[in-house]
């Protein structure tokens, strides 16, 4: 049975939920596939995920990998490939809880940097799954910064090889997912040396593993890096390699090639080598970043209408946490942000698709654009979801801190993402050195790539905002966000400018204005998000109220903003103190306005009870019971306390000396 | 040996990292002290263990009761009795993790202490001292939490059996989180809703024993078990507690305030605010341990950052220490100050709680409200900011942070729950709401208050004019502390005014009070932050002239202003809004504000090097004192239990049928 107190939130949306969980996917037909797929996977008792809070490290790592190998049957059976249209749904159904994910990035990776020979060869080995491949990149001492790698491949021109080499402790590959216990191959990234000269960072394919018995090659040192904050199924791994020869065939080709004479040919842009992570970087947003957000708002909003607290009026009964201004305002905002990252992750996706295509023919000249777009929302949008779920998180009170909630596992698991493809503020440096650019240019009168045209409308002005309500015109937000984000990269380049010109040196000056230019990337970012979920709202149909909804949110997601940056809108004087006061105002109202709908908001994402795993956040709301039926399942309650006999019984009896 | 980029950073100090250890500590005597209650831990062979971030939750709990016991025969075996001795030699057995055994002595054996008469002190105590019993604390309910009132347990007196029988009438009604409770202990002290002659007399604690002593088996009517997995904790066995019309004596109701007689007749305690004492105690006992927790993530990520090199800044040149990059000290020092400061107001907090425990013995319980509104409102503050902090030091650390090895998501998931226990911050920061709200109403009726909260009385006389409080101009210099306590004061004036000012305008429009206080609560909250910004600026800056060391008192300065200024940048918008500062000041503000990173930069390690933590403490393998972080990591790695065998077992459960069939 449905909690009445959720129930009644479920009465009168204000909008149709299906029809906008339509909207989500993409079309009904695309809602009809993720729903056929999802339940394909859960109703396969496989792939439960029942048992997982209570497992060790080790079985979670075997639970992945029996169900990586059950995954290629069930594909089978149904008829899906990895090309197919429900392939994108599978990953969703398993909350990524599965091994070999490595494995597409190893084939993805070939795809994209490999020769036609090499993919000819590669890659049917791959999908047949004879071999099983992973992505070593990152090595214990360098991370984002790939110039900096240390392990070497030298060609020896007499045999036709390259010799792979680890030449000390912090050139060990470190974190690379499935080479710590699965995987047979890896793409591993050296500074490749022909007669003493080095080229830079190349892909090369190494064996690490027999394909017999699975035991480590001769020069290979390889395992799991142990246990982490998450990710408990994947097996992390290290690489050593020393003196490990491979043949020349063996490194990746497309781009550049090295001769059986040792000539080093270089075909196309060196850039490309980059592209495969600039696609990952967009990529991974949709599911490891948005989807832990949706969820732990899922969560928190359900939570909240079922947890009552304290009383609002005296004689009534405790009022559903939901019902305070200070829940509500912890929560919505996470809401809209939702929301608001869906929909730029559309825009996303379609612009790097075009993109694509693009590449392919050899165009390379949106690169840096899509470089400086996929750098900069990669870290935006893994920073707000991140702390947006923490934010839910901490927003259910003692009982968010249960793994039975779900809550710790989605933050544990996206907080990665802040790491993972590119650290932040790194990757935040990246896009701002791209705006200061196109800033230059633009105000040389050059012309800009077309997401950055609005730098050269350089013009000072102040909010013509009069009234709170005027506030609600995305008109009137989008321009504040647009001047404070000119206004920060354009501060931030005279800065610079400054600094050269009293003699300072460019990389001194650079380092000296890093904390501004990453507050300009952000605004960059935060301003073309607001914008596009304005233009989003705009085109929706405005039947069945889902433009009404959105437009609220969109509303709510841009003053938040702005009610949370307040000293940036207020710097110059765009803002006035008073027409803070009327932000204040309308961000309040809007709270208590999509709060009626917040539980509808959150059922349109339209996860399972399975797949959310939560006590606290399943649709039927009945999270006390469900609560104390998980503890039970506890090993710490099914098994024996030999804690008691061996230590707590001599304690209580004063024998403990004796042991 | 030690890594050659921390001893150059240790050689370039411009202080001794062992003066401030001392004010840290409160004296070089106490240092000493401390040093050597750590050293009966450190060299003792019995505390050693393999890392628990091997070891299945059972096993940690296991590791956790062994180590508990064995602390209580060592501490009894050398005679270490001082509370604050204790806690030194707890710490350095514990190092991240908390004590199953916790409870017994904080909230059980306390409890009993305060509010136990002669006689049940008599009974009760020899056995909880002498851990005859094992005791913990069970108030928060499935369904309840911060909110007493709503507490659902009941204790109904029978004066037939002169007994109470205790009952959980619900499921929301079942005891659910107190540690300890799960596994280790056989009693738990119990808050119930107690019912007398037929009517509910509120809130009651009880002792009530739930295994036998003996076999540890649940006793009738008692069902008790672990919650489950949490996020951190996995030492603790938090458990849950069921009774079914369980009955106890009616001794046993903790009767040194209330009681009931055995013919049911209930007698009125004296005052209800003598349970703020406890409350106010272990509050107190959060913003010090905020200051900890913190402190040990900023040594972990500082140290870490003087030994990774990343990227270039110079084209050519090796690649730098990546706390050489000023978006690395923008994220680390400024909490290295936050460290300081809360170091700072923990031990105001204590001393001051001291002061006035002494008053409240003798009946003066005048101070009380206003140190419950402030601990409360601090306890907040303080441990959202370390939370918040100690991730940002773990993201610092890039990749490797995210490795249990670094040490940080122990101290993380460890330090977080502070931000729920002992109440939920957002009703911390409404409480104290209260009171602010309270003393500008005093203040605006002509009254005067008194102590943290007397900026207020600056009000009446600016009333006379028609502008706020704060748009008068306050000339803020901003490389002076007392000024910038001043610019902080006016902040709080201005938002504790606004959000008053606010809710009356609420009242005006509508009936109920309580509607109106929601309606007001996020600026409320805002304001009660403002006040506890306030405060630790304030006592942050109080501390530097108490510096007799001139060197110590340069880098504390140091640590201060940036405080103060970083806190001023990250709230610009309060600032100008209010017109304390101007948009040219806030430059100027922003810009100081990087070049003291560039100041602190050459005293980063030594200032963390203060805080004295023993490698057993941090708990990291890129913390080290000794910086040799990548051999460490992979000698750590080695131990990891899927490297327990060279080919993993699920390679022939799964890995080669699936290569064979396909």
């Amino acid at each position: 049975s449905v909690n009445p107190d959720i129930a009644s939130e479920r009465q009168t949306p204000s909008f149709s939920v299906e029809k906008l969980t339509a909207r989500l996917d993409g079309g009904v037909e695309q809602t009809r596939m993720r729903r056929a797929v999802v339940e394909a996977i859960e109703s396969d008792p496989e792939f439960s995920r029942e048992s997982q809070y209570f497992q060790s490290q080790n079985e979670r790592y075997e639970a992945a990998v029996r169900k990586a190998v059950h995954l290629q049957k069930k594909m089978h059976e149904m008829g899906w490939t990895e090309n197919g249209p429900e392939y994108k749904y599978i990953y969703r159904a398993l909350s990524g809880d599965v091994a070999f994910l490595l494995h597409r990035i190893f084939v993805r990776s070939i795809s994209m940097l490999g020769s036609d020979e090499q993919i000819a060869k590669w890659i049917p080995l791959a999908s047949q799954y004879q071999l099983i491949g992973s992505y070593a990149q990152t090595e214990l001492g360098h991370g984002t910064y790939l110039q900096g790698l240390e392990t070497t491949a030298v060609f020896d021109s007499s045999t036709q090889e390259f010799i792979l080499n680890t030449p000390k402790i912090s050139a060990m590959k470190w974190w690379p997912g499935d080479m710590g216990r699965s995987a047979t191959h890896t793409v591993a990234f050296a500074q490749l040396y022909i007669h003493g000269k080095c080229y830079g960072i190349h892909p090369f394919i190494v064996q690490i593993r027999s394909l017999q018995d699975h035991s480590l090659c001769p020069g290979i040192t390889a395992g799991d890096i142990g246990p982490k904050m998450n990710f408990e199924h994947a097996d992390n791994g290290y690489l050593m390699l020393q003196n490990v020869r491979i043949p020349r065939e063996n490194m990746l080709s497309k781009f550049c090639e090295v001769q059986p004479d040792g000539t080093y040919v270089r075909r196309g842009s060196q850039k490309i080598n980059y592209f495969t992570m600039t696609t990952v970087r967009i990529s991974l947003l949709s599911d490891e970043v948005l989807a832990p957000l949706m969820k732990a708002c899922t969560i928190a909003i359900r939570y909240s209408v079922v947890r009552r607290q304290s009383k609002l009026k005296p004689g009534e009964q405790e009022a559903k946490i939901l019902d305070y201004q200070t829940q509500q305002e912890k929560l919505l905002p996470q809401l809209a942000a939702a929301y608001a990252f869906h929909f730029i992750n559309d825009y996303l996706q379609e612009l790097f698709n075009r993109a694509y295509r693009e590449i392919q023919r050899k165009n390379f000249d949106t690169l840096p654009e899509l470089h400086a777009f996929s750098s900069g929302f990669k870290a935006l949008v893994t920073q707000h979801c991140t702390s947006g779920v923490e934010i839910c998180l901490r927003a259910c009170g003692g009982h968010g801190y249960s793994l039975l909630s779900g809550l710790p596992s989605l933050y544990t698991k996206i907080l990665a993402s802040c790491i993972y493809e590119g650290e932040n503020t790194i990757l935040l440096l990246q896009t701002a050195r791209f705006l200061i650019k196109c800033f230059m240019a633009a105000s040389a009168g050059q012309p800009v790539p077309p997401s950055v045209t609005y730098l050269a409308a350089v013009k000072p002005s102040k909010c013509p905002a009069k009234n709170k309500l005027d506030f609600l015109s995305p008109d009137i937000y989008t321009e504040a966000y647009q001047h404070s984000a000119v206004r920060l990269i354009s501060s931030t380049a005279a800065k610079l400018q400054d600094l050269v010109q009293s003699g300072v040196k460019k990389y001194d000056a650079w380092n000296r204005c890093t904390v501004q230019l990453v507050q300009a990337a952000k605004a960059h970012c935060h301003y073309i998000t607001v914008k596009n979920f304005a233009e989003t709202v705009e085109r929706l149909e405005t039947k069945a109220g889902i433009q009404k909804i959105m437009k609220h949110l969109c509303d709510l997601f841009a003053l938040h903003g702005i009610f949370s940056n307040a000293g940036v809108f207020l710097h110059d004087g765009y803002i006035s103190g008073a027409q803070m006061d009327m932000v204040t105002a309308s961000y309040l109202d809007l709270l208590a306005v999509i709060r009626k709908d917040a539980v509808p908001l959150v059922d349109a994402f339209d996860f399972t009870d399975k797949s959310l795993n939560s006590a606290l956040g399943s649709y039927d709301g009945q999270v006390y019971q469900r609560l104390y039926e998980w503890a039970q399942k506890s090993p710490t309650n099914t098994q024996m306390n030999p804690a008691y006999e061996r230590y707590l019984k001599p304690l209580l009896h004063n024998t403990l000396s004796k042991l | 040996m030690m890594n050659a980029d921390l001893r150059r950073e240790r050689a370039a100090a411009t202080f001794q990292p062992e003066l401030l250890t001392h004010i840290l500590d409160g004296g070089a005597e106490r240092t000493r002290r401390r040093k050597e209650i750590e050293a009966l831990v450190i060299n003792d062979p019995d505390f050693q263990h393999e890392d628990l971030n091997f070891l299945s939750r059972s096993q940690r709990y296991e590791q956790a009761i062994r180590k508990s016991a064995l602390m209580v025969m060592k501490l009894r075996e050398y005679g270490i009795a001082d509370p604050e001795e204790i806690y030194w030699f707890k710490r350095t057995c514990l190092g991240n993790f908390p004590e199953p055994f916790g409870l017994h002595f904080s909230m059980f054996q306390k409890t009993l202490e305060t509010q136990t008469t002669d006689t049940q002190k008599k009974k009760w105590l020899p056995l909880v001292r002498g851990v005859k019993i094992i005791g913990t604390y069970a108030q928060t309910e499935m369904g309840h939490g911060t909110h007493l009132r709503g507490l659902e347990t009941t204790a109904t007196y029978d004066p037939a059996t002169q007994e109470f029988i205790l009952n959980s009438p619900t499921v929301t009604s079942i005891k659910w989180w107190p540690g300890g409770l799960g596994k280790t202990s056989n009693h738990a002290i119990v808050l119930a809703q107690l019912y007398t002659q037929g009517q509910c007399k509120g809130l009651h604690a009880f002792i009530v024993p739930i295994r036998q002593l003996g076999t540890h088996e649940p006793l009738p009517g008692i069902t008790v078990g672990d919650i489950g997995p949490k996020f951190g904790y996995d030492e603790m066995d938090n458990g849950y507690l069921k009774m079914d019309n369980f009955r106890i004596p009616r001794e046993n109701m903790l009767m040194k305030y209330a009681q009931v007689e055995p013919d049911g007749t209930y007698v009125k305690p004296l005052s209800d605010k003598l349970t703020y004492g406890t409350m106010v105690f272990i509050r107190s006992l959060i913003v010090g341990d905020s200051a900890q927790s913190l402190s040990r993530a900023c040594t972990i990520a500082i140290r870490y950052s003087a030994v990774r090199h990343q990227s270039e800044l110079k084209p050519g040149e090796p690649e730098p220490q990546i706390l050489d990059y000023q978006t690395q000290q923008y994220k680390l020092f400024p909490l290295l100050a936050t460290a300081y400061a809360f170091h700072f107001v923990g031990a105001y907090i204590k001393d001051t709680y001291r002061r006035i425990s002494g008053d409240i013995n003798e009946g003066d319980l005048s101070e009380l409200p206003e140190l419950h509104a402030l601990t409360a409102g601090l306890k907040a503050f303080a441990s959202w900011t370390a939370n918040a902090g100690i991730e940002e030091c773990r993201m610092a650390c890039g990749g490797h942070g995210y490795s249990r090895c670094s040490g940080i998501p122990d101290i993380y998931v460890t330090f977080t729950p502070s931000c729920t226990y002992e109440g939920e911050n957002t009703v911390m920061m409404l409480q104290t709401a209260r009171f602010l709200v309270k003393s500008y109403n005093q203040v605006s009726s002509g009254q005067r208050v008194t102590g943290m909260v007397s900026y207020l009385n600056d009000l009446s006389r600016q009333r006379i004019q028609p502008q706020h409080v704060a748009a008068r101009p306050v000339t803020v210099r901003i490389n002076d502390p007392l000024s910038l306590v001043e610019a902080y004061k006016a902040r709080a004036a201005r938002l504790v005014e606004a959000a008053a000012e606010n809710l009356q305008a609420e009242l005006n429009h509508r009936k109920s009070k309580e509607d109106a206080w929601n309606r007001t609560s996020v600026d409320l909250v805002r304001a009660s932050e403002a006040h506890c910004h306030y405060v630790v600026v304030k006592l942050f800056a109080a501390k530097l002239p108490e510096v007799s060391n001139a060197a110590v008192r340069a880098v504390l300065t140091e640590l201060c202003l940036l405080y103060a200024l970083y806190g001023i940048s990250k709230n610009t918008g309060d600032f100008l809004q209010a017109g304390i500062l101007s948009d040219a000041q806030v430059t100027q503000v922003n810009q100081r504000v990087k070049e003291l990173l560039a100041i602190i930069r050459p005293n980063a390690v030594a200032l963390v090097d203060s805080f004295d933590f023993h490698d057993v403490h941090l708990g990291s393998v890129l913390g080290r004192y000794d910086g040799n972080v990548y051999e460490n990591m992979f000698e750590w790695a080695k131990k990891s239990p899927l490297n327990k065998t060279q080919v993993h077992e699920s390679f022939h459960k799964h890995l080669k049928p699936m290569q064979a069939k396909l």
